[in-house]
């Protein structure tokens, strides 16, 4: 029997011939990952183990994203703890103020990930470098621990849902919308356990950036990792960024599946997710028949706050004015995009039409700062969580979007579609 | 190894975002986290549970962040066991790695009321609703993962290893 694309990284890692779904292994790590919330646990279990130092100073990665530039004295002296640590290990990819970014922007955009790589991270959106086709999960912050100590991890082998996508999106229509689709369908353990496997033709419409944005939300699924092929975008990608060279890894034709999906991608209409779970979607027809009222729109994060994220708000919000009952948030998910934002116009273009324009954090969508919502109050916004209390008071709204929905929905102040508004998706 | 308390009921998809919010996660102090231990779905819980207490949930118990701080907090506040037909990947891991016990049992998920006195022996994954006087049985966990429990935790499991006292 063959292996899925998943199976086969994990068993080379292994150092297997082969794997089957459900056998337990160990496997070497190329990344162990961690940010300011998880390594501050992280490297207290780290010293239980007694290990003298990290087993590779290159291969750690320790991101401030969460809580930063700091938000209070207790995360100024959780970042502190994991600022000693990772100078205490000479650990090399250490990101802080200044150079940090949201982890899963930065860590593609610094090429430390790249194609056929096994990466564990502590933060369960790591996930998203599936999208190179490495394999890549969320793990806690004892695992990073003995990932930083052993650069081995326990896995166990996960059988996989194979998503055949064909078709163009229309346009509006873009990998935010397409993953909620999924997520909406097989509901948020609808992959527990499983790889998400993304194959078929409708694939190449789909940039770098909207495909890091559909393996970031594999986990909303409950999928273990969510896996893109290894086309010629990927590759263009990897040589630009990185300096590995890529491991191209395939599914065998024979290899089984638990299920195979098919999605026709030019059907999709733009979609939402409503409170209190990612598989409670609408599509915007649905949603504007509501007349949702919102009363803050937060377009950035780890899902969509990458550089094309940028642009979609920016061409949306160019010359117009937000909607005076919606604080309008963007927030570049590194300093590289924030750059890039500055350089083309974007934030000239946010800032004029009365939103902020922040400086990289996780902040606001995990109810940690930069926009907490109060009681009763509703958000859209480009997130990947809508869950009690998400973010803020437990019974605040979030209504997770495209940034060209939550663009749209800034300016008319209830949630809307972007083709209300007009302008062209590039 | 077993416990034995009181039940705490809650639905389908306890997401670690209410079994510990955001807002408390600038510590990691598993004591300090406790106090605030399901706070958004049940406000007097942290006040309310007793040590060897018992939660039982729907399906998916512990989905979303990655934050240990999750199993963490509910061990902390003295919970003995948690039983669910399944949990999220990441909350099922880090319970294993941390000594939180936890059982997949569909039916006792089910069948067992909010404040039921139960018994779990997790050695047999026997569950006991004294309430009722029925009996259940969990899914045993792979002799792997009993091994790493046996131990305490991974981290014991691992520096013995290290250490080469394994």
């Amino acid at each position: 029997m063959g292996m899925t694309m998943t199976q086969k990284i994990l068993a080379a890692h292994a150092g297997l011939e082969s794997v089957r779904a459900g056998q337990l292994i160990e496997a070497k790590l190329d990344i162990v990952m961690g940010n300011d919330i998880t390594t501050a646990v992280a490297l207290k279990e780290f010293a239980k183990t007694g290990a003298k130092g990290v087993f590779d100073k290159e291969k750690v990665v320790i991101v401030l994203d969460h809580f930063t530039p700091n938000k209070d004295i207790k995360a100024a002296e959780q970042c502190k703890s994991c600022r000693e640590f990772a100078h205490s290990m000479d650990v090399k990819n250490f990101y802080d103020v200044g150079e940090m970014g949201i982890e899963h922007a930065l860590l593609p955009e610094k090429g430390i990930v790249s194609p056929g790589q096994v990466i564990i991270g502590a933060d369960s959106h790591t996930c998203t470098y599936g999208a190179l086709g490495a394999f890549s999960t969320g793990v806690g912050s004892t695992d990073m621990a003995i990932g930083m100590a052993t650069g081995e991890a326990w896995f166990k082998v996960p059988s996989a849902i194979k998503f055949v996508l064909t078709g163009k999106p229309a346009p509006w229509v873009c990998g935010k919308d397409i993953i909620l689709h999924i997520i909406g369908m097989i509901g948020v353990d609808g992959a527990l356990y499983k790889s998400m496997e993304f194959t078929g033709d409708g694939i190449s419409y789909l940039s770098m950036d909207e495909r890091f944005t559909m393996a970031n939300m594999a986990i909303e699924a409950g999928a273990k990792n969510g896996i893109f092929p290894v086309d010629e975008k990927v590759l263009e990608y990897t040589k630009e960024h990185s300096k590995n060279k890529p491991v191209i890894y395939t599914a065998d034709e024979d290899a089984e599946y638990d299920k195979v999906i098919t999605i026709d991608l030019s059907k999709l209409r733009p979609t939402v997710s409503f409170p209190h779970l990612p598989e409670n979607t609408k599509t915007i027809d649905e949603a504007e028949k509501e007349k949702v009222y919102i009363d803050q729109a937060v377009i950035g994060s780890c899902t969509n706050g990458r550089l094309s994220d940028m642009k979609i708000a920016a061409d949306i919000l160019r010359g117009k004015k937000v909607n005076k009952n919606v604080r309008t948030i963007v927030i570049p998910a590194t300093q590289q995009i924030y750059l890039d934002c500055v350089r083309l116009g974007y934030v000239e273009d946010v800032v004029k039409a009365g939103a902020v324009f922040s400086t990289p954090t996780c902040g606001p969508c995990l109810g940690g700062y930069m926009g907490i919502l109060a009681s009763g109050e509703k958000c859209v916004s480009t997130t990947n969580r809508n869950f009690v209390g998400r973010m803020g008071a437990k019974d605040s709204e979030v209504y997770l979007a495209s940034p060209a929905v939550a663009a749209a929905s800034a300016l008319t102040g209830y949630i809307s579609s972007p083709e209300r508004i007009g302008g062209e998706k590039q | 190894m077993n416990t034995e308390g009181k039940v705490f009921k809650y639905g389908e998809n306890v997401d670690t975002d209410v079994i510990i919010p955001a807002r408390y996660l600038n510590v990691s102090n598993g004591d300090e986290l406790a106090k605030y231990c399901m706070i958004d779905i049940d406000a007097d819980f942290a006040g309310k549970v007793q040590k060897g207490d018992v939660i039982v949930a729907g399906k998916n118990f512990g989905c979303g962040s990655s934050r240990e701080h999750a199993p963490l907090a509910i061990k902390c506040a003295g919970v003995g066991c948690v039983i669910a037909p399944s949990f999220a990947r990441i909350f099922y891991r880090n319970a294993i790695n941390i000594g939180m016990p936890i059982m997949e049992c569909a039916q006792a998920a089910e069948e067992i009321q909010a404040g039921d006195k139960v018994a779990v022996d997790f050695t047999t994954g026997v569950i006991k609703d004294e309430t009722t006087g029925k009996t259940y049985k969990a899914e045993p966990f792979p002799e792997f993962m009993q091994k790493i429990i046996a131990q305490g935790g991974l981290v014991k499991y691992v520096s013995k290893k290290i250490n080469g006292e394994a």
